[in-house]
């Protein structure tokens, strides 16, 4: 199937997801989408399969326009998605999940289940995706029920295929048998568009690579490309930021990170031997391509997630697997990476919202009595200072645009004394205007003698804020180097070369 | 998309009827009271219904409305005079019967019979409200307590035994007593917490599944020796010392049972308004119950609160027991608090029906309240079974379950996420 997507532009109210996009899938081909979380690469995709219909432009399969009013359409009409949170039913068998929806019966109703099983033996010898038809999915290991999902698409005859991250969930192995099995429906004639945030994997599967970046194409081009070029396609911005600070003082290091191991939640080693150090009144800027451990790194240093071994000093002081009320106690600022799941809580008001984190510190309370005047003033002072656009401090922080929305957690982790700061991708989803202001406050910060540990994917973001750039790849830091290297270095490093071999 | 619509027509065209409907919203949608009193209308526009397809003479008439002109019109009037009746009865056996009053006004005499129905209904409604206030607290942290009918009946337990089987003033017997019923909720709460904060063990099932437990420990206790009432087979308790009894407002001559009761409701309200609202362990459950990620980056032991949260909930709804016990039977049966009497049940939907609010629990227990009471006066002066009453109950609280059905009946534009926020969220975690 040559499916052709000419100027596809899809607004969230102010927000535009999808900018103009056009895209040509080729039978047989394998079509990388590659762009960081947030670039639009889901929506597009669920424009493709009818779940979203497009302001503007067209999708035109093997030369007819088509339009989805839902994803059965775009079913019938041969697209298959693979989602990357399964559609499965986990206590059903693999037969019944694939034919779900599309049972073949016998007489009064009845599920026919030798030929539902008969059915997946079919595809799956076709295809070569072994699998055995009785086995329940929630037996299953994941690499498998992704598979299932597979089955089911083609079972369905899709001739375009659409699988979304389906490399977020897998080990190495697994990744390595689900690219076997894209390329072999590939040379059957069907059409894949795989999604995905990873420069290795569409280097070693695709035919056409297209970098989205915030809901725009940047380009389409070949495998050959180096994951250098590809990274700073990806994590590139049409706006220049710059910052102005003067040269760093540091001084005494305030946090110190050896030899850090620490497990996903599938068990994997995803930090896998960090060393790094933060001097106050410097920032530390942790670049990398998303996915690469940073953001397990950040939950361990907000006391969230469990250490399996190595050391975390503040201060000269061990607190390697402390609770994250401890953490804070140690003088901890943290900017989570997803505000709204870690840094607020939506249903209360702004004011309540500021002082989420010290409810019990004075003056904010007096034995176990919230005081509400210092709460209320509190807030008043903090909308002033940090210019929070909200009609009053007891307005739902849900009611604020994302980067008012970021201004109260930093208002909130700056006025607090703070030993070190981390802040996670302190400026995603924000406008200049607010960047720029995030920016500002932490400069400031640190120019007041603050230690600063920004993680970013954003290489503008590192280059604008970083005293010194710490390059993270699959757990590792590949190198710690100057704010004055090139981004074709940095490039290369985030794919993986040493700071060494980088500058060769 | 169709509000989003509406919106910008409303804006393109002043004068349309969407304009006009949308002056009408502007005061209502918002706000959860008028929500709850349109449901409270339907309610009983349904309750109307089920009288009228449920009386004889009703359908009767309805049936002849083509032997003759005058049909259809004495088809109306008896479908009101039956309708009205039943309603009015509600009305008068629970909150106030005009012509006792002016029977009071007029001789000066039998005030108590004029004050009675309130009377009736402030004492079914005392017990509930602290039952409401527990289960609402728990909510507001995410935690869904459906054990509190187990835990007022370990409350009941504990207070008739300190109450009948020791002697003191009543001036530390009473609070004692009292202390024993916090105590017993609290023993019968903690089972739950410790289990879901330890283990993950999901509180559902377990507060459910406990209800039974104590149900059946409830029998043996009054079948066993020093429980049991002496020289009794049946299943009953002693019966409380009187110096263990919450006396009546009005004396025991009065006949008005409402009893002291109500001032240990009135405190209970008032520490929930404050727990909820100005203590730091109130912030950090609401933090907790809101986003508990959130709660864990901030800091918030998510163990400690899952555990205080049922040692405050069940100790409030072993009060809601105790309070029970010693202010109207003073002894404990085979039948407390089970079945229909189960305000530990009730308390779930009341507590559902107030947004988990203290304010709105008052008000939602007085309402379930007066209901149930003005349900037994009308079914004795009309003979409409009192189960009408619950129909009624059951009808507002699904309105309000269901705020959006409401919007539309009453043509109300629906806000959205503003309107009503459902004070629970679902069943998982």
């Amino acid at each position: 199937m040559r499916i052709e997507l000419r100027g596809i532009t899809k607004r969230f109210g102010s927000f535009t997801a999808n900018d103009r996009i056009d895209l040509v899938v080729e039978p047989g081909e394998i079509h990388c989408l590659l762009g960081e979380n947030g670039a639009g690469k889901s929506t597009l995709m669920n424009v493709i399969f009818g779940q979203l219909q497009p302001e503007e432009g067209e999708i035109v399969i093997d030369g007819e326009t088509i339009k989805f009013a839902n994803s059965g359409e775009a079913v019938r009409r041969g697209i298959g998605m693979v989602h990357q949170h399964f559609m499965l039913v986990p206590v059903f068998s693999v037969a019944e999940n694939v034919v779900l929806g599309f049972e073949p019966t016998k007489s009064f109703d009845r599920l026919d289940r030798k030929k539902a099983a008969d059915e997946i033996r079919r595809v799956s010898k076709e295809y070569g995706l072994e699998v055995n038809p009785d086995a329940v999915i929630e037996e299953l290991p994941v690499g498998l029920q992704q598979r299932v999902e597979i089955l089911k698409a083609l079972s369905q005859d899709a001739e375009l295929l659409i699988l979304d991250e389906p490399t977020a969930v897998l080990t190495p192995q697994e990744i390595e048998a689900l690219m076997a099995i894209m390329r072999s429906l590939a040379k059957a004639g069907k059409s894949i568009l795989f999604i995905t945030h990873k420069l290795k994997e569409v280097r070693a599967v695709g035919d056409v690579i297209t970098v989205i970046r915030q809901g725009r194409v940047v380009g389409s081009v070949p495998p050959t490309t180096s994951e250098a070029e590809l990274a700073t396609m990806m994590v590139g911005r049409d706006v220049k930021l710059t910052v102005t600070k003067e040269a760093a003082a540091p001084g005494d290091e305030v946090l110190e990170i050896r030899d850090l191991v620490v497990r996903d939640d599938r068990g994997l080693a995803v930090v896998n031997g960090v060393t790094l150090n933060v001097r106050a009144g410097e920032i530390m800027a942790l670049a990398g391509v998303q996915g690469n451990g940073q953001t397990e790194l950040v939950e361990a240093l907000a006391g969230m997630r469990r250490i399996e071994s190595g050391t975390i000093t503040v201060r000269g002081r061990d607190v390697t697997n402390n609770k994250p009320r401890e953490m804070l106690d140690e003088g901890l600022g943290h900017i989570p990476e997803d505000r709204q799941r870690n840094g607020l809580v939506l249903s209360m008001s702004v004011a309540d919202n500021l002082v989420l984190n010290t409810p019990r510190r004075a003056p904010f309370a007096r034995r176990g009595t919230r005081n509400l005047d210092a709460v209320e003033q509190n807030a008043r002072q903090q909308v002033k200072d940090f210019d929070i656009r909200t009609t009053s401090t007891r307005e739902l922080v849900s009611s604020l645009s994302g980067g008012n929305q970021q201004k109260v957690i930093v208002a909130r982790e700056l006025s607090r004394p703070l030993a070190f700061l981390v802040a996670s991708q302190p400026t995603r989803g924000l406008d200049v205007g607010s960047i720029e202001y995030v920016h500002r406050q932490i400069v400031n910060q640190r120019n007041e003698g603050l230690g600063v540990l920004i993680v970013s994917s954003e290489l503008d973001e590192v280059f604008a804020l970083g005293d010194r750039i710490a390059v993270m790849h699959e757990g590792r830091i590949t190198g710690v180097v100057d704010a004055t290297t090139s981004r074709e270095t940095i490039g290369l490093m985030m794919a993986g070369a040493s700071s060494q071999s980088a500058h060769d | 998309m169709t509000e989003n619509m509406a919106d910008v027509l409303a804006q393109a065209d002043p004068g349309s009827p969407v304009e006009r409907r949308s002056l009408w919203t502007r005061f209502s949608s918002k706000s959860p009271v008028v929500l709850a009193l349109l449901a409270l209308v339907l309610g009983f526009l349904i309750g109307a219904l089920v009288i009228i397809f449920s009386t004889n003479t009703v359908l009767d008439a309805w049936r002849g409305i083509f032997s003759s002109w005058g049909a259809p019109g004495h088809a109306l009037k008896v479908t009101f005079d039956n309708v009205g009746a039943a309603y009015r009865a509600m009305f008068t056996g629970s909150v106030f019967d005009p012509s006792q009053f002016w029977h009071s006004i007029a001789t000066g005499k039998q005030w108590d019979n004029t004050l009675t129905p309130l009377s009736e209904t402030l004492t079914y409604a005392t017990p509930l409200i602290i039952a409401s206030i527990a289960v609402g607290i728990a909510f507001q942290t995410g935690i869904f307590n459906i054990g509190a009918n187990g835990q007022a009946i370990m409350g009941g337990i504990a207070g008739a035994s300190i109450g009948s089987m020791i002697n003191m003033p009543a001036i530390v017997h009473i609070p004692l007593t009292l202390a024993a019923g916090i105590v017993g909720g609290m023993v019968a709460g903690s089972i739950p917490g410790f289990l879901k904060a330890y283990t993950g063990a999901h509180e559902v099932i377990v507060t459910l599944m406990l209800n039974y437990v104590i149900a059946f420990f409830l029998v043996f206790v009054l079948l066993s020796t020093p429980f049991q009432l002496p020289g009794q087979s049946n299943d009953i308790s002693r019966t409380m010392h009187s110096s263990a009894q919450l006396a009546p407002l009005f004396g025991a001559a009065s006949g008005l049972r409402v009893s002291y009761g109500i001032f240990i409701a009135a405190a209970v309200v008032y520490f929930a308004w404050w727990f909820l609202e100005r203590s730091s362990l109130g912030f950090d459950f609401r933090i907790t119950g809101n986003n508990p990620n959130a709660a864990r980056a901030s800091g918030i032991n998510a163990r400690r609160v899952i555990v205080v949260v049922f040692l405050i909930s069940g100790g409030l709804a072993g009060l809601a027991g105790v309070v029970q016990v010693s202010s109207t039977t003073h002894y404990v049966d085979g039948n407390f608090l089970i079945g229909s009497a189960g305000i530990g049940f009730t308390a779930i939907t009341v507590a559902l029906l107030g947004r988990n609010r203290p304010m709105g629990i008052v008000w939602g227990s007085l309402l379930f309240a007066a209901l149930g009471v003005g349900g037994r006066n009308m079914q004795a002066a009309t003979g409409i079974p009192l189960d009408l009453a619950t129909i009624i109950q059951s009808v507002v609280v699904l309105f309000v379950a269901t705020p959006v059905l409401v919007k539309e009946i009453f043509r109300l534009r629906s806000s959205s996420a503003q309107g009503i926020q459902l004070a629970t969220k679902g069943w998982g975690s």
